[in-house]
C-alpha cells in the first residue's frame, strides 16, 4: 500500500515573526525555515506504518518554491522512500494545494494520504479536509490513534471535550493531531541516504492546476500589544488586587 | 443575499460557540439562517430558534447525521446551499466546524476563511496568523464566502428572546465511507473551557500528572474550567482537549491564572486576549509575567495551596 504525505516548509516553531513595517506581510527574510510539525508527525506515522509492514511506499510531497527540497530531504531522512517536489514561486493558498494533492492522488493512487492537522505559518487548518472532498474520499482529521486493517482505517480523534473513533473505508485521508506520535531524530546515516533517493520536480501546471491565490490579504498588522502588569509580592496582595482592582472573583 | 450558519449541538442542546458565530454573521448583515443537521435534535433547533437575530432555522433530523460525520454533515450544507441565495456560510472554527467547513468551500471552488476574529465589511475579514503574532486583513472576491469564527472575537448573541420559524428539510443520504465507532467524553461538572469565565491552567511546572491535581480544589474555588499548555499535555501531565494555544484551544476568560507556565510563543497565542492575567512562576524571566497584569514569582507548591486557602 503506497502512502502519500504532504509536507508544508514554514518558518520555524521557535522563531517570533515581525510584521513588516509597510504592513505587507511578515518579515521572513533569513529566519530559520523547518518542516511544519504537525508534517513532521505525519511522516513518522507513515513510516511506522511501513515498518510494521502495512504499508509498502512512502511519497512525501512538498508544494512552493525550490528550497521546499531541503523539507523533503528531511522527510526521506526520516524514512520516506521518494518524494514530489510541485514547484512554484506563486503564494499558495489551501485550495490550490488541495488540487494539486488532488491531482497527485489521482496519479499515484495511495490508500492512505497523511497530514498535518494545520501548518504553523497560516494556521488555516482547511488543506486535509478540501483534499479529501476534492477526492471524495472520507477523512479523519486530528487524529491522536490510527490503525490499518482489512481495508479500513480506525482513527481516534482529539474533539472537544474527549476523544472520538471512527472507521473508515479506504483510501482516506488523515490529519494529524499532536498526540498521534513522537517523532523520531534523523541520524547523519539516514540524511546521508536521504539524498541518494529520488526526488521528482513537477510545476503545478503540469498537474493542471491554477494555483493563483482566491484570498488577496490587504494588510498584515501587529496584533493589539498587551504590556506587562505588576508583581505582587504574596498572595494576599494578589487575591486583594483580583477582588478590589481588577473586580474579577 | 442572506447568511448561513451551520450550528454545533450535542444533538440535546446547542452548544454556545454556536451563538458566537451567529454574532459575526449578524456583523455581515443579511437574514440569518441556522442550520441544525443531526438525529432527534429537535430540542437544539427550538433553542437556535431562540437565539437574537436568528430568521430561519432548517431542521435535517436523520440518524446518519447523529454522529456529526463530516461527508454525510458537509454534505447537507451543500444541499441547503444549492437551495440558493447564500452569500456567506459560517461555522464556528472549533473542532466540528474545522473538521466540516473546508470540504463545503473545496466542494464549491471557494477559498476558505479560518478562524476570523473580526468583520471589515462583507468581504474583507482580519485573522490572526502565525499564532496570533501578526493579524492579516484578507478580502475574498469569491461568490460565496465559507467562514469559521474564531468564538473569542465575537461575543455571544442573547440566547432568548426570539421565536424564529423552524422549518424541516431533507435529510442527505449517508456517504457510506465512514462510519462512527464510539468516543469517549470527559464528565466534568466544570464549565466548558472555551466558554469559561476562570480558567487554571498548568504547564510543566507541575511536574507529574500527580501534582496537576493540585489545581482542582483552586478551579472548584473559582467555578473555573481547567487548562494546560502544550509542554504539560506533552509530558502527559494533562488531557489534549484542555490544551491552550495555537495548535489547541483559544480562549479569552474573564480571569486566566496560569501555574507553573513559561509562556512559550504557542502558548499565548491561545490566551493573550484574556482580560486579566495571573502568572505564578518560580522563574521571575518567564515570558509569561511580560503578559500579566499581576505575577508572583515563588514555588507554585507553597502558592497555590495559599491561594485556594486565601480564597475561602
Amino acid at each position: 500500500m503506497k502512502i502519500l504525505v504532504p509536507v508544508k516548509r514554514v518558518v520555524d516553531y521557535n522563531v517570533k515573526v515581525r510584521v513588516k513595517s509597510d504592513q505587507s506581510g511578515v518579515d521572513i527574510a533569513n529566519v530559520k525555515m523547518s518542516m511544519n510539525p504537525f508534517d513532521e508527525i505525519a511522516v513518522e506515522e507513515a513510516v511506522r506504518l511501513k515498518e510494521k509492514g502495512v504499508a509498502t511506499e512512502i511519497i512525501a510531497v512538498s508544494c512552493g518554491p525550490q528550497q521546499c527540497q531541503e523539507t523533503l530531504r528531511t522527510a526521506m531522512a526520516i524514512g520516506a522512500d521518494r518524494a514530489i517536489l510541485v514547484q512554484t514561486d506563486v503564494e499558495l493558498q489551501p485550495l490550490a494545494v488541495a488540487k494539486i494533492l488532488k491531482a497527485l492522488v489521482d496519479r499515484e493512487q495511495p490508500q492512505i494520504v497523511i497530514l498535518g492537522k494545520q501548518a504553523i505559518d497560516d494556521d488555516a487548518n482547511q488543506t486535509g479536509q478540501m483534499l479529501a472532498a476534492l477526492a471524495d474520499l472520507p477523512q479523519a482529521t486530528f487524529a491522536s490513534k490510527l490503525e490499518v486493517a482489512d481495508g479500513k482505517a480506525t482513527v481516534t480523534r482529539e474533539i472537544d471535550g474527549g476523544l472520538e473513533t471512527i472507521s473508515l473505508s479506504l483510501p482516506a485521508v488523515v490529519t494529524t493531531d499532536l498526540r498521534l506520535n513522537e517523532p523520531r531524530y534523523v541520524t547523519l546515516p539516514n540524511i546521508m541516504k536521504a539524498k541518494k533517493k529520488t526526488l521528482d520536480v513537477v510545476k503545478p501546471e503540469d498537474l493542471g492546476v491554477d494555483p493563483t491565490p482566491r484570498l488577496k490579504t490587504l494588510k498584515v498588522s501587529e496584533p493589539p500589544a498587551r504590556s506587562a502588569g505588576v508583581k505582587v509580592p504574596d498572595v494576599a496582595t494578589l487575591v486583594a488586587k483580583l477582588k478590589n482592582e481588577a473586580k474579577v472573583i | 443575499m442572506a447568511v448561513l450558519v451551520l450550528a454545533e449541538h450535542d444533538n440535546a442542546s446547542l452548544k454556545p460557540s454556536t451563538l458566537n458565530t451567529i454574532a459575526a454573521a449578524r456583523k455581515i448583515g443579511g437574514d440569518v439562517t441556522v442550520l441544525v443537521a443531526g438525529s432527534g435534535c429537535e430540542n437544539a433547533a427550538q433553542a437556535a430558534a431562540q437565539a437574537a437575530g436568528v430568521a430561519k432555522v432548517l431542521l435535517a433530523d436523520a440518524p446518519q447525521l447523529k454522529n456529526q460525520l463530516a461527508e454525510n454533515v458537509a454534505a447537507q450544507v451543500l444541499a441547503v446551499a444549492a437551495a440558493g441565495g447564500y452569500g456567506h456560510i459560517l461555522a464556528p472554527a472549533t473542532a466540528f466546524g474545522k473538521n466540516v467547513l473546508p470540504r463545503v468551500a473545496a466542494k464549491l471552488d471557494v477559498a476558505q476563511i479560518s478562524d476570523i476574529i473580526g468583520v471589515e465589511s462583507p468581504d474583507t475579514f482580519t485573522r490572526p496568523i502565525y499564532a496570533g503574532n501578526a493579524i492579516a486583513t484578507v478580502q475574498s472576491a469569491d461568490p460565496v464566502k465559507v467562514i469559521t469564527v474564531r468564538t473569542t472575537g465575537f461575543d455571544a448573541v442573547e440566547a432568548g428572546g426570539n421565536l424564529a420559524p423552524v422549518d424541516p428539510v431533507q435529510a442527505v443520504a449517508d456517504s457510506g465511507k465512514s462510519s462512527y465507532v464510539g468516543s469517549e467524553i470527559a464528565r466534568s461538572d466544570r464549565p466548558e473551557l472555551t466558554a469559561a469565565r476562570v480558567v487554571v491552567s498548568g504547564g510543566r511546572g507541575l511536574g507529574s500528572a500527580e501534582n496537576f491535581k493540585m489545581l482542582d480544589p483552586l478551579a472548584d474555588k473559582l467555578g473555573a474550567a481547567l487548562g494546560a499548555s502544550r509542554a504539560a499535555v506533552d509530558a502527559g501531565y494533562a488531557p489534549n482537549d484542555w490544551q491552550v494555544g495555537q495548535t489547541g484551544k483559544i480562549v479569552a476568560p474573564q480571569l486566566y491564572i496560569a501555574i507553573g507556565i513559561s509562556g512559550a510563543i504557542q502558548h499565548l497565542a491561545g490566551m493573550k486576549d484574556s482580560k486579566v492575567i495571573v502568572a505564578i512562576n518560580k522563574d521571575e524571566e518567564a515570558p509569561i509575567f511580560g503578559v500579566a497584569d499581576y505575577g508572583l514569582v515563588g514555588d507554585l507548591f507553597a502558592i497555590v495551596p495559599e491561594l485556594i486557602k486565601a480564597l475561602d
